[in-house]
């Protein structure tokens, strides 16, 4: 499988970031002047008094979860006919379409000839994939959606970003 | 000259002759109109009706498949009549079609799609349920057919009455039940089967061999010489760079047949349609040496210099008439072209012999297939790389053990051809064996040295076919690891022997050939073009011609549309 070594040009740092302190302070001043603002935003409010501009509010995150909306692009999942098999039929639209080159599909035989082809291997690598949706798009059998709600894909290694067939029709 | 008679074409006045069809002489103006049934390769059934042009006069749209030209004509292909026909024949056609392009082979390279989009684009009316027919039947070893999605054009049918001449397909039935198969008890099993595949415009007849392999956007696609037999019948090579974990890995898809009105028309057999797998299957992948019964791995550096002092040697010891080369007809005429350079002239070796006689006669027929299994006999012969002036054959040399010391083998299977027991006596009185070849066999197990070399799709160059035709091969892939093409080989080989060649890619090789060889007198690779010029074959051997080889050595010039290739990699 492929990765993808994206690199930036380096900047060079000039001599004053370089000794360090001074972007020490300026980030400090930058933290303590939202604090004081929110502080002092959150503080008038609660005196009941409008202001035009709101303090910022902080989600008690992992605790306390923002609201997704339905049509949020989550983590992909590989629907299912009802007795179990994949809905996939491996025509690769999906890897056609998709602008990352992220999905790898092998095609397989089913000897049921009103199915005929469903994918032996089906792996998306979210470590590349820009979420998009337009796999989801692309799918005529509707067989891949993106409406898991799973946001927390994130993991220790690029192997583990790499999902399985079999990962993906677990949900 | 045929009778000339005078008629309009979309506005355009032509003098086409009689008998010619509409649509022959739209294609000749570049007037493209759809067809379905109609293949110029075969006869006019004039069933599908998708090419129905307005004929001004007429009561009602021609279809132009089967319409003659007369005179003062006054012909429309593309006004609203004949779009709304066209349109119309589509939407029939479509009635009982099922929705399957996302399971079937054919999408990509469809023409219900292709004209779908260019004409059809009308919203199904259809409120019944589709007509059930038979899906995924196998008809025979290479070929799968799906009934629902037959068109019924019975171009299948023609090809299979009119060129395999094995008439195993009809169609059976009546009315929209119409199927498609073969008679009973027969399997679609000729020399040819394939073609029906190529030809079937629509995904109702496709190869089993490339079934779900890939989707054919993905593929790319070279021209090429099929090197399964001395016809060389033109081919297409489709290969998959893009995707390449489809086929894990494996490069090349399929082989389909190009047209050449001079070789093969539209066809090709079986056995070069599916005889590819040996390029992506059991290759030789880097250069090796026997050592205690095992191989090493060697760098070409190494090797060739291992392989040179190995020649010397035995050269020096025993002389050249102890040497032996065989060169193969599956080589290009530029590898074989410097095999006779160095082997032959230069190091003076007597045996050198392209022949191997197969154990048995291979099939063949009075159409394409031709018993000499190998795409470049004639370019050997051509080469003069026979034994001449009372030297005995290969076989000769071989197994009533003369005094070899050193075989020098190109792609040949001598241990699977003889046996290890008819050449024991060979074998142990050898001091060095090489093999130059691109595919592990047993030959390759017995050897001193491994060359790997690239295959034909590896590499440009020419073949020479049983009637005299060179075609050029083009380059489709880079060559497999390590592998190199046989005349980088040589080049390198024979500075390491003394002998400067100097030519640094296969068209020079090809211009000093021309220059030296009658038959191939005034041509290049670009006089070859894509279907390749008929050489004057009379009089083989035609070697040597007396040549200026200093001539040779200065036009090192080599074309602008050619990359430049160096030896060094
Ligand atoms: S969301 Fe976009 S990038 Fe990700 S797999 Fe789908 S098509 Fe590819
Ligand atoms: S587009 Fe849908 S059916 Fe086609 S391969 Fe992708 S997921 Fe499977
Ligand atoms: S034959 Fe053509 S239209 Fe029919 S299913 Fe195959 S690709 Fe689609
Ligand atoms: S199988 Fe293909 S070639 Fe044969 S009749 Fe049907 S559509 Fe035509
Ligand atoms: S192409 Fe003319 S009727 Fe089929």
């Amino acid at each position: 499988m492929a990765y993808y070594n994206v690199s930036r040009p380096s900047e060079k740092l000039t001599w004053r970031e370089r000794i360090y302190l001074p972007e020490l302070f300026k980030g400090l001043r930058i933290t303590t002047r939202h604090f004081v603002v929110n502080l002092a935003l959150h503080a008038v409010r609660l005196l009941g008094i409008k202001t035009r501009r709101r303090g910022a509010v902080t989600f008690q995150y992992p605790e306390e979860r923002r609201p997704l909306s339905p049509r949020l692009r989550t983590r992909h999942r590989l629907t299912k006919r009802e007795d179990g098999m994949p809905r996939c039929v491996a025509c690769m639209m999906c890897e056609t379409v998709c602008p990352a080159d992220c999905i790898y599909i092998v095609a397989g035989e089913l000897p049921d000839p009103n199915v005929e082809k469903y994918p032996v291997r089906f792996d998306i690598d979210l470590g590349v994939c820009v979420f998009c949706g337009f796999c989801v798009e692309a799918c005529p059998e509707d067989a891949i959606r993106m409406d898991t709600g799973i946001l927390e894909i994130a993991s220790d290694s690029r192997e583990e970003m790499i999902y399985s067939i079999d990962r993906l029709l677990s949900g | 000259m045929a009778e000339k008679v005078h008629c309009t074409i979309d506005g355009r006045t032509v003098e086409p002759r009689r008998g010619q069809t509409i649509l022959q002489v739209a294609d000749e103006l570049g007037i493209y109109i759809p067809r379905y049934c109609y293949h110029p390769g075969l006869s006019i059934a004039g069933n599908c009706r998708i090419c129905l042009v307005s004929v001004e006069k007429a009561p009602k749209p021609q279809i132009a498949c089967y319409t003659q030209v007369q005179e003062g004509m006054t012909v429309w292909t593309h006004n609203e009549a004949a779009q709304k026909a066209r349109r119309g024949v589509l939407e029939f056609l479509l009635v009982n079609h099922p929705l399957d392009c996302p399971v079937c082979d054919q999408a990509g390279e469809c023409w219900l799609q292709d004209y779908y989009m260019q004409f059809g684009l009308y919203t199904s009316r259809l409120r019944e349920d589709k007509i059930k027919k038979a899906k995924a039947k196998v008809l025979g070893p290479a070929v799968i057919l799906d009934a629902e999605r037959c068109i019924l054009c019975t171009r299948c049918v023609r090809f299979c009455n009119e060129i395999a001449g094995t008439h195993e397909l009809e169609v059976f039935q009546m009315g929209a039940h119409e199927e498609l198969g073969t008679y009973p008890g027969v399997e679609l099993k000729n020399p040819y089967s394939g073609c029906v595949v190529d030809i079937c415009p629509v995904g109702a007849l496709t190869d089993r061999d490339f079934r779900f392999k890939a989707r054919v956007w993905y593929l790319s696609e070279q021209k090429s010489v099929c090197p399964g037999c001395a016809t060389g019948c033109n081919i297409r090579v489709h290969f998959n760079q893009k995707r390449t974990h489809h086929a894990l890995g494996k490069r090349v898809m399929r082989l389909k047949p190009r047209y050449n009105p001079h070789v093969n028309d539209w066809w090709m057999c079986d056995e070069g349609r599916y005889g590819y797998r040996w390029i992506d299957e059991g290759r030789l992948l880097v250069p090796q040496k026997r050592r205690d019964g095992t191989y090493v791995d060697l760098d070409w550096d190494q090797a060739l210099s291992d392989v040179a002092s190995g020649l010397r040697a035995v050269m020096d010891k025993h002389g050249p008439s102890s040497v032996a080369v065989l060169p193969s007809p599956q080589q290009t005429n530029e590898a074989l072209y410097l095999v006779r350079r160095l082997f032959a002239e230069h190091l003076g070796v007597r045996h050198v012999d392209f022949w191997i006689p197969p154990a048995t006669q291979g099939y063949h027929d009075d159409f394409l297939i031709k018993a000499d299994k190998n795409p470049n006999s004639a370019g050997a012969r051509l080469l003069g790389l026979f034994p001449r002036d009372g030297s005995p054959a290969a076989e000769e040399f071989l197994l009533n053990h003369g005094p070899l010391k050193a075989l020098y083998v190109f792609r040949h299977d001598l241990l699977g051809r003889y046996g290890e027991e008819a050449l024991r006596p060979l074998l142990g009185n050898l001091e060095l064996l090489v093999y130059q070849g691109t595919n592990r066999n047993a030959t390759s197990r017995r050897a001193d040295y491994v060359l790997p070399s690239a295959a034909y799709m590896e590499e440009h160059g020419t073949f020479v076919n049983f009637k005299g035709r060179v075609q050029r091969l083009f380059q489709c892939l880079e060559p497999l690891a390590q592998s190199l093409p046989d005349w980088k080989i040589l080049v390198r080989l024979a500075v390491l022997l003394g002998l400067e060649l100097g030519h640094s890619g296969q068209e020079e090789i090809f211009l000093d050939m021309a220059r030296e060889i009658p038959a191939l007198d005034g041509l290049d690779y670009a006089a070859l073009g894509d279907q390749g010029v008929e050489s004057d074959f009379s009089g083989i051997p035609l070697w040597p011609k007396t040549v200026n080889r200093q001539r040779s050595n200065v036009s090192r010039e080599q074309p602008a549309h050619l990359p430049r290739v160096t030896n060094d990699e």
